[in-house]
């Protein structure tokens, strides 16, 4: 067991290794099959591990080797494999493998071949041991290796100074959560004297709820989600991320990676159950987000970047979630939005690959007939996402929303704007795209294709995903038997003893919340088929008149501007300051003072050295009479 | 016997060196040499490691009417910057066969000269040895920057040189003043020195003294103006030499005298140098951001980590002074690889200014691929050697003193801040014209580097090797305090 434990993640570190020693030499046609491959068996063997926890459910954490052993601190490579990491497991390599089967189609022809599967084996290494980590420290080498994938990905066309700068902008925002995780884990280690999660666990269980320290921890931990998940005030980098080729995109800044926040909220759940304000803290933060990077989404032209603020959306989504202490609900979306989300990226960049380029969904349109199985598949991805029923969107939002409604009206109503937002803008951006006629360039025309089926089969393998995704946890509303709660429920079994039950909704109430909901969302799709189709609206040029709000929300709220105002620029301002004042003016001058000093006392006293012996004599018996003094006075 | 032989051995070759004319040969001897002192040190490290962990020591009377005497030892501390050492200097002038210097064998006699003594340093168990040695290093320091240097070269190791040596005098003034205290007959010797009789108030100003000495070589802000320009002004090999290794003296000279000599005054003013030590991280970081020419980038960039390695040492903590130790080898094998990297960029393009570069990394897959590893390194990423060092000594601090840590851990952002933004302005981008014909790196270029790629995965991966050296001796350290 524990040999193919090891092999899940050594696989696509191996691939990495391979592609990046031999990555002048291998052919593609070689890369092309070792790169998905090494994914591949590790989802084989993840499945293998799936079935074997399930026969077997009791597992310890599988000792591998020490890291880090100073004393009492013991830090060592181990695992911990439960429903909670095996769930993680499964989407990472699965949705994994079918993202580089299509990459395989959509770099074919880009001379970094063997440079962005290298990178792409090891970001799935990275996203394996952060989440089969049994201790923090595990899970921050996962974390933080991640992050170096991103970089490198998102700066993967390292020759545009654009690209670049999203790539650095994307480490230092993730570095700045990453201190606040590892401050979290110092002050874990001070109270509980162990980074281990079943250690800790154990010891914080019988802690009081309320408890300071741990508000501390989870707070602290919770800025590093803020940063690698996307939330306000984090969450700049992320857009910037769609600088990277379309696969990563779908892989690390929609499906996977940006998920690491919930999972490790999701990990911890037991601290955050006994932390009240660090749960209001989170609901608060993301119901903020998913607010607004919705309403931002709205007003985006390119494809990829609406995208990108939808998925910072859906994740506040998910931390709204887990501040209610609906973890499964969390963990749920997060698993079906790994899929559809994953498609919808995927879909875009058939898009893009077939309009050589483009991204701004106003110079596209009536794509329908060119790209059917895109088109298809993408249109199963957007119902998806905006709740339509029976696909998998439906069934996680509708458990989120109904956890939500039992703790609080007023943020399932946020939620419920939140839910027909984001069917508004999926749906404007499904329309401009597929629908009406194309709005292109003449040559762009011509060279529509629908993508080889090396891409479009991930799509549809994806769609099929994205389609019945919800029949893991179908509710008992709809006679289903909740398989994902009860296969989770071990996990979050001592958060949910310790959480206040409201009382259960009756299906009553269920059945109005969910028809409220879903007749709204149908009305929005409704209207903007009428915009954007019949009325064929939304194609204004960026600089048409329009309402002060509507333009500030255009120029996203000015937020990268106000941040290089108040932090970018004063530090570089700083950094000169103190180069050019402090260093040089003070504190050099200072130095050089002193030496001028020693130099003129040099000279001056140059002058006692007469070479008159009488007058050293007289000297010296001056100096013996001192000393002799001194030592009667003392 | 290994301890002597490991001072002796390159004193030798030093001598040999300087007598050999010709210029290949006296490279070739250079390195063999300094690879067979590589390999008396690891047998030193499989002595100490498969016998009792003991110190391996060698005592002789020098002289004895004061006190002096021929004393050295390992133990685990110094074995580990000796083992650091020695492995270090076959790299340094491996690194140095693309150059030709005039007058090649004092060149490389005095690399090796510089090694006796800095292994003595760390080796030595008597005061008035490790200021001998403290100073003996100054001098082959200065030659090499003085001879090889930089235009501006005599004016800047003019300062160095008295920096340095202003901080010595009054590290000589404390080491005979605690002679002085010894129990009569007195004596140099280490256990002597620690079984001194002091006041709290002349605990203080021996604290002083000796801080004052190793913070101006470690540097401590706000002793460290001297440091940006020397190395700017130094030949590649002298920055690496300096950087790398000498600076450790600094750091060692601490855990190694300073705490055991004046327990209570550490306590008593540890609070106060974690401060400059915590102001010099930020302050550091936060110029290298707009530096413009490579070294001096990374020179700000070593005051920075060292400013947290010293701060570590403060905190009085096992976390932090066991980090320490794993950080001052990890600083040692990353900041040379750093100045490799930009001597091979300077070599190709003739320039350090980082403006006038980019692009190199589609014409250099290969530097850019060891560019980075060291950078990653050098920024603490997880599972490379600089995590492994941060990590315990942000814990230790953080144990100490929790808002520390927490300003002390800006270094976790700001490195990458610097440290991204010269990737990104001197490999990625577009070529120019300096940068559009630049050559990949050689294999002799590959055979410097892969030695230091291997040890930065090592410790990254697997530090208990090296933590479980020091640990005893650092665990002895920080008892001191209370049996005093």
């Amino acid at each position: 067991m524990i040999a193919i434990l090891i092999l899940i993640p050594l696989l696509p570190l191996l691939g990495f290794l391979i592609l990046g020693m031999g990555f002048r030499i291998i052919p593609r046609k070689i890369t092309a099959i070792i790169a998905p491959c090494t994914i591949l068996i590790s989802f084989i063997l993840t499945v293998f591990v799936f079935y074997n926890h399930i026969c077997l459910p009791a597992s310890p954490p599988y000792y591998i080797f020490p890291w880090i052993h100073l004393g009492p601190l013991k830090i060592d490579f181990a695992f911990l494999i439960d429903p909670l990491s095996i769930l993680m497991m499964l989407i990472v390599t699965g949705v994994g493998f079918l993202i580089h089967v299509y990459s395989v189609g959509y770099m074919k022809d880009d001379p970094g071949f063997n440079r962005f599967f290298a990178y792409m084996n090891l970001f799935i290494f990275f996203m394996l041991i952060l989440i089969m980590g049994a201790s923090y420290p595990i899970m921050f080498i996962g974390w933080e290796g991640v992050g170096l994938c991103s970089y490198l990905l998102i700066g993967f066309w390292f020759k545009n100074h654009d690209y670049n700068n999203a790539a650095k902008k994307a480490f230092i925002m993730n570095r700045i959560g990453d201190l606040g995780f590892l401050l979290g884990m110092f002050l874990l280690y001070t109270t509980f004297n162990s980074l281990d999660y079943r250690e800790i666990f154990a010891q914080a269980k019988v802690m009081t709820a309320g408890n300071t320290t741990l508000v501390a921890i989870t707070l602290l931990l919770f800025v590093g989600a803020i940063g690698k998940s996307a939330q306000i005030p984090l969450y700049t980098w992320l857009p910037d991320a769609m600088a990277g080729p379309t696969p990563v995109s779908a892989l690390i800044h929609a499906a996977t990676m940006v998920t690491a926040g919930v999972y490790m909220i999701a990990r911890s759940n037991i601290l955050y159950m006994l932390s009240p304000l660090t749960m209001e803290v989170i609901g608060v933060t993301a119901l903020v987000t998913a607010l607004f990077a919705a309403s931002i989404a709205i007003f985006q032209n390119d494809i990829k970047k609406i995208l990108a603020y939808s998925t910072i959306s859906q994740l506040g989504y998910m931390f709204v979630a887990l501040s209610v202490g609906a973890f499964t609900g969390a963990m749920f979306h997060l698993a079906t939005h790994a899929f559809f989300k994953a498609l919808l990226f995927l879909g875009a960049g058939s898009v893009i690959h077939a309009l050589g380029g483009e991204q701004n969904i106003r110079k596209m349109g009536g794509l329908r007939k060119t790209l059917p199985k895109t088109y298809w598949t993408f249109l199963i991805a957007t119902l998806a996402i905006a709740g339509i029923p029976p696909l998998s969107g439906f069934f996680s939002k509708d458990e989120i929303l109904a956890g939500v409604f039992e703790s609080n009206t007023s943020v399932w109503i946020i939620l419920v704007i939140v839910a027909l937002m984001t069917a508004f803008y999926m749906f404007r951006l499904l329309y401009l795209t597929f629908f009406n006629s194309f709005r292109g360039t003449e040559e762009q025309r011509h060279h529509l294709h629908e993508s080889p089926a090396i891409m479009t089969i991930p799509l549809m393998l994806l769609a099929i995903l994205a389609a019945i995704g919800g029949l893991l946890n179908i509710p008992e509303l709809f006679g289903g038997s909740s398989r994902l709660s009860g296969f989770l429920a071990p996990v979050f079994a001592d958060a949910v003893a310790i959480q206040q039950r409201n009382t259960p909704l009756t299906y009553a109430t269920e059945w109005i919340l969910m028809g409220v909901t879903l007749s709204l969302v149908l009305i929005i799709i409704a209207w903007s088929y009428q915009k954007f189709v019949k009325q064929n609206k939304g194609l204004q040029p960026d600089d048409a008149p329009r309402p002060l709000a509507v333009k500030l929300i255009i120029q996203k709220y000015y937020i990268d501007e106000i941040y290089d105002m108040l932090i970018s620029r004063p530090v570089l301002q700083l950094s000169k300051m103190l180069h050019d004042v402090v260093e040089v003016r003070l504190i050099d001058r200072a130095v050089n003072g002193l030496g001028t000093l020693v130099v003129w006392t040099g000279k001056t006293v140059r002058y006692v050295q007469t070479g008159n012996v009488g007058f050293y004599m007289f000297i010296m018996v001056i100096g013996i009479i001192l000393i002799l003094f001194f030592n009667i006075l003392i | 016997m290994l301890t002597v032989l490991l001072i002796l051995l390159p004193l030798a070759l030093s001598l040999i060196t300087f007598m050999i004319k010709d210029e290949g040969a006296v490279k070739k001897f250079a390195l063999a040499g300094s690879l067979a002192e590589f390999a008396v040190a690891v047998a030193a490290f499989v002595q100490y490691k498969t016998s009792c962990h003991c110190t391996l020591l060698f005592h002789a009377d020098w002289f004895s009417s004061m006190g002096i005497s021929l004393r050295f030892g390992l133990d685990g501390i110094g074995l580990l910057l000796v083992a650091m050492t020695t492995f270090l200097v076959p790299v340094i002038i491996l690194s140095t066969f693309s150059h030709s210097y005039k007058l090649p064998s004092s060149f490389y006699g005095l690399i090796l000269l510089m090694e006796m003594a800095l292994v003595g340093v760390f080796a030595s168990f008597d005061g008035m040895m490790f200021y001998i040695f403290w100073e003996l290093a100054l001098i082959p320091a200065w030659f090499i920057c003085a001879l090889w240097g930089g235009n501006d070269r005599i004016r800047i190791t003019f300062k160095f040189f008295i920096f340095t040596f202003t901080g010595s005098l009054f590290m000589l003034v404390a080491l005979i003043w605690v002679y002085l205290r010894t129990p009569a007959p007195h004596s140099f010797g280490f256990e002597w020195m620690l079984a001194a009789k002091l006041s709290p108030m002349e605990q203080s100003w021996i604290f002083a003294a000796f801080f004052l000495a190793f913070a101006i070589k470690i540097p401590i802000f706000p002793f460290h103006t001297w440091q940006p320009d020397t190395y700017a002004e130094s030949p590649p090999a002298g920055s690496m030499l300096l950087a790398g290794i000498m600076l450790k003296m600094g750091l060692f000279g601490i855990i190694r005298w300073l705490i055991p000599i004046c327990p209570q005054a550490v306590q008593q003013w540890a609070p106060g140098a974690m401060t400059l030590g915590v102001i010099g991280i930020v302050y550091a970081s936060v110029i290298a951001i707009r530096q413009q020419d490579l070294k001096r980038l990374v020179a700000y960039s070593s005051i920075a980590h060292v400013g947290l390695i010293a701060t570590g040492i403060f905190a009085c903590s096992i976390y932090a002074m066991e980090g320490a130790v794993i950080q001052m080898v990890s600083h040692g094998i990353n900041i040379v690889g750093l100045f490799i990297i930009i001597d091979a960029i300077e070599r190709r393009t003739g320039t350090r200014e980082i403006a006038k570069l980019g692009g190199i990394a589609s014409k250099a897959p290969r530097l850019a691929i060891f560019f980075m590893i060291i950078l990653l390194g050098s920024v603490a990423l997880p599972l490379t050697n600089g995590f492994v060092g941060e990590f315990l000594l942000l814990l230790g601090i953080f144990e100490a003193h929790p808002i520390f840590a927490a300003v002390a851990g800006l270094t976790i952002i700001l490195s990458a801040v610097y440290m991204l933004w010269m990737y990104q302005r001197v490999m990625l981008g577009k070529t120019n014209e300096l940068t559009a014909n630049i050559t990949d790196l050689t294999w002799v270029e590959m055979a410097t580097l892969i030695p230091l790629v291997v040890m930065i995965f090592w410790i990254g991966v697997y530090p208990s090797f090296f933590i479980e050296t020091s640990l005893g001796d650092v665990l002895q350290i920080l008892s001191l305090p209370i049996n005093k």
